[in-house]
């Protein structure tokens, strides 16, 4: 093996491709080339650091330099100056607020990364996904070579049920009993099922540790197969994950070469092989049934249960399905024990999730915690608090089934029980951070337009219902509710929760009820006084021009309705009657003089 | 085929087309991953393309037209030039994606799922694209725009109405 004494890992994904990373790869090759270096320093395209508020993000070793928002422009310093003389640039090293620039700052002294634990994440960042053998460097394929070779299919399925490991994609179903349910359902066929469709809008998890460490959830549906007594498996991955699907093809490629994936695993007389499936862009689907009626190559519509996967699921056949983060805990589990995975987490909740954090937060990204981390923590200590001094207004967590958190709500620790006591859900992971100026009847009226667009229309509470619920939260942000609306959503929400079919339509009503139980006042106030507190729903807001006008007519010129007059320096005033609230006056002002009222 | 002949071009799809069916014959499901061969060979499902795969494919009309309405990535009618999806994930729409779709639709006078009448430009609305940390995000075509703002979007459109 070849060994260079620098390595630079550039961030290779989505985030970071997006913001030009992949520039950044062949330039520093390039350069590396010109100056005679590319035999000492390696470049490393990586999985997702979690970290995308920075990116582009280039890590130096051994020295572990964090290298922030970095652009094509500075490669060639990096590497005429750190990589060549070997002085860190410090004007590209990341720093957390009230820095003092310092030298080679390093990821475990980052706020960001100090609170945080990798087990799903562990190896995103870290190796090269699309190369087998870093992934092996790293423990890869031990933990699979442990089962066939010291385990018993029941040895594997204790160890998990131990761990007391529970589905991270949304339900917290304990992972170890659906094992035990298909490795008891007698057929000479069964599937493993990975279910990569990450449906929540607004969450990317699941896609980073595809992105990033596709081998893990190869290894882990291999050892279900064994442990359940499977032969095939497909991963249903959402289309819109390009990288993702061919980093899987290339995964599945390489272990089928080395002999990990196919017939005779390891010499042990088990085989087991996987297909991907892409899905086509139904949220639904994501949805168990669901899911493997779109493999079948059906419309992606749910059926009731039981019969349970575990008996009845692809092609008639038991079947195992979980969700990416959930596979990916798993060979760390069988290789470090049940024990090791307990120490991390609550009792009732073991191990760590990770989470998607995104909205009005200043480090948007993906971070890992135990389970029982305090939200605060999360916000404020990994997340670094809201951006531009405004007040935290609540936080989503469960997607489009979960519903919004309240600030006075911040110390619940995060755990699937006390989530849902508080009105909410872990869900998937997404975790979207809200401030004043978010008015929350218009995010319950935007999750309910998500569920009424994804609704398959198979049963009728969710596909009628919802679109009742819908209309009435329409008018209310148009200034248009009425008394005894908010009583018809809630008879509304409790009839669509108790009949819907699957699980879409029982969860659709939770983000209005959880605004209903700790922001009823907003409500109230868009309905009785035809005011949004939060000054976002356009109907019911006037822009007016205040006496910091200096009268600079600037606000008068981009009025596309010539809504405001006035003479040159002296103030100006806004018609109401022609005001089409479309903001511009407001975004044209340099004195603060224009207020949204 | 020197000249150009639409039709020529048509056919030439459909025979690739057949390739795939005969590829994905007597696996298990194939139609979905048979009508996503179709939607990138032809931009789109048209009710021919529909026909030729149940017929190849010995399925019913119903079935294929079935599956290619329920998923909202098979398009029944062509596509512009220019696809502009506009995230309306969570994390874009509370941090104002929806001002900048309203915007595109301004500049380019379409509404949403709309195709201008020269071809050129696709709006829609889409889902996560993953790229939170960007947000508010769009992409048009493969390329990728992020930390928008309604402002900057006739400078993005400029760059690509010329081509
Ligand atoms: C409407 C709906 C959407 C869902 N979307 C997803 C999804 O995108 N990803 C996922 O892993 N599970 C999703 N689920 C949960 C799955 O039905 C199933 O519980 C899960 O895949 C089981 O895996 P786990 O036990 O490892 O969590 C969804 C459920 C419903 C009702
Ligand atoms: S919500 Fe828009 S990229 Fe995730």
């Amino acid at each position: 093996m070849e060994i260079f004494r620098s390595h630079v890992l550039v961030c290779g994904g989505t985030g970071c491709t997006s913001s030009g990373s992949v520039k950044l790869v062949d330039r520093l090759n390039d350069q590396l080339g010109e100056l005679g270096l590319d035999k000492e320093v390696k470049v490393i395209k990586t999985g997702c650091f979690g970290l995308c508020e920075a990116g582009p993000v280039v890590i130096v070793y051994p020295e572990g330099t964090f290298y922030s928002h970095v652009q094509t422009e500075d490669v060639d310093e990096i590497v005429s100056e750190h990589l060549l003389k070997g002085r860190v640039v410090r004007r590209l090293v990341y720093q957390d607020k009230g820095d003092h620039p310092s030298v080679g700052k390093s990821l475990s002294d980052i706020e960001f990364y100090k609170h945080q634990t990798r087990v799903a994440l562990r190896n995103c960042g870290v190796i090269d996904p699309e190369n087998i053998d870093e992934y092996i460097a790293f423990d890869g394929y031990r933990a699979l070579t442990k089962a066939l070779t010291e385990m018993t299919p029941q040895d594997v399925i204790d160890e998990v049920s131990r761990s007391g490991l529970r589905g991270r994609g949304g339900g917290g179903f304990p992972t170890g009993t659906k094992w035990k349910f298909a490795a008891a359902s007698k057929d000479d066929k069964k599937y493993v099922v990975c279910n990569a469709d990450e449906g929540d809008p607004g969450a990317f998890m699941d896609r980073s540790v595809l992105e990033g460490d596709p081998h893990a959830i190869l290894e882990a549906m291999a050892i279900c197969g064994y442990a359940i007594g499977a032969d095939e498996g497909y991963i249903y991955v959402r289309a819109e994950y390009p990288i993702a699907v061919k980093r899987l093809n290339l995964a599945i490629e390489q272990a089928h070469e080395y002999g990990l994936l196919g017939q005779n695993i390891l010499g042990t007389g088990f085989n087991f092989d996987l297909h991907i499936r892409l899905g086509a862009g139904a949220f639904v689907c994501g949805e168990e049934t669901a899911l493997m009626a779109s493999i079948e190559g059906h419309r992606g519509e749910p059926r009731p249960r039981p019969p349970f996967p575990a008996v009845k699921g692809l092609f008639g056949k038991p079947t195992n399905i979980n969700n990416v983060e959930t596979y990916a805990n798993v060979a760390q589990i069988i290789l470090r024990g049940a024990d090791w995975f307990r120490t991390m987490g609550t009792e009732r909740s073991a191990g760590t999730k990770v989470f998607a954090l995104g909205g009005k937060i200043n480090n948007t990204g993906l971070v890992e915690v135990p389970m029982g981390t305090p939200l605060r923590t999360v916000i404020y200590d990994i997340g670094g608090g809201i951006p531009h001094g405004r007040r935290f207004k609540a936080v989503q967590t469960g997607g489009p089934s979960g519903g919004c958190i309240p600030a006075r709500l911040l110390d619940v620790p995060i755990e699937y029980d006390s989530l849902i006591e508080i009105g909410s859900m872990m869900g998937s992971g997404g975790m979207i951070v809200m401030d004043e100026d978010n008015c929350m009847v218009d995010i319950a009226r935007f999750f309910l337009d998500f569920t009424v667009d994804e609704s398959c229309g198979k049963c009728t509470p969710c596909r009628i219902g919802t679109r009742r619920m819908l209309e009435i939260l329409n008018r209310i942000v148009e200034g248009k509710g009425e008394e005894g609306d908010i009583e018809k959503l809630e008879r509304l929400a409790t009839t669509i929760a108790k009949t819907s079919l699957c699980g879409l339509g029982q969860t659709a009503p939770n983000p209005v009820l959880s605004t209903l139980r700790y922001f009823r006042d907003e409500y109230e106030a868009h309905i009785r006084d035809k005011r949004c507190p939060a000054h976002h729903c356009r109907s019911l807001m006037q822009y007016q021009i205040i006496d910091k006008c200096r009268g600079c007519t600037a606000c008068a010129r981009v009025c596309p309705v010539h809504a405001v007059s006035g003479e040159v320096r002296k103030p100006h005033a806004i018609d109401q009657d022609k005001c089409i609230k479309c903001g511009a006056c407001y975004d044209a002002c340099r004195f603060d003089a224009i207020i949204k009222a | 085929m020197s000249e150009h002949c639409e039709n020529c071009e048509h056919q030439d799809k459909l025979l690739k087309l057949r390739d795939i069916i005969e590829q994905k014959r007597g696996e298990q499901g194939a139609l979905m991953p048979v009508l996503q061969g179709a939607q990138e060979l032809f931009g789109c499902v048209p009710m021919d393309v529909q026909k030729f795969i149940a017929q190849e494919m010995h399925v019913t009309l119903s079935e294929v037209y079935g599956v290619a309405t329920f998923y909202s990535q098979f398009a029944l009618e062509p596509k512009g030039k220019y696809v502009i999806s506009v995230c309306m994930g969570t994390a874009c729409y509370v941090k104002g994606s929806q001002a900048v779709l309203d915007k595109l639709g301004e500049v380019l006078g379409l509404k949403s799922g709309e195709t201008s009448a020269d071809g050129k430009f696709t709006l829609s609305a889409t889902r996560c694209l993953g790229a939170c940390g960007l947000a508010p995000v769009m992409t048009i075509n493969e390329d990728v725009h992020g930390r928008l703002t309604p402002e900057a979007i006739p400078g993005i459109l400029a760059t690509y109405q010329e081509g």
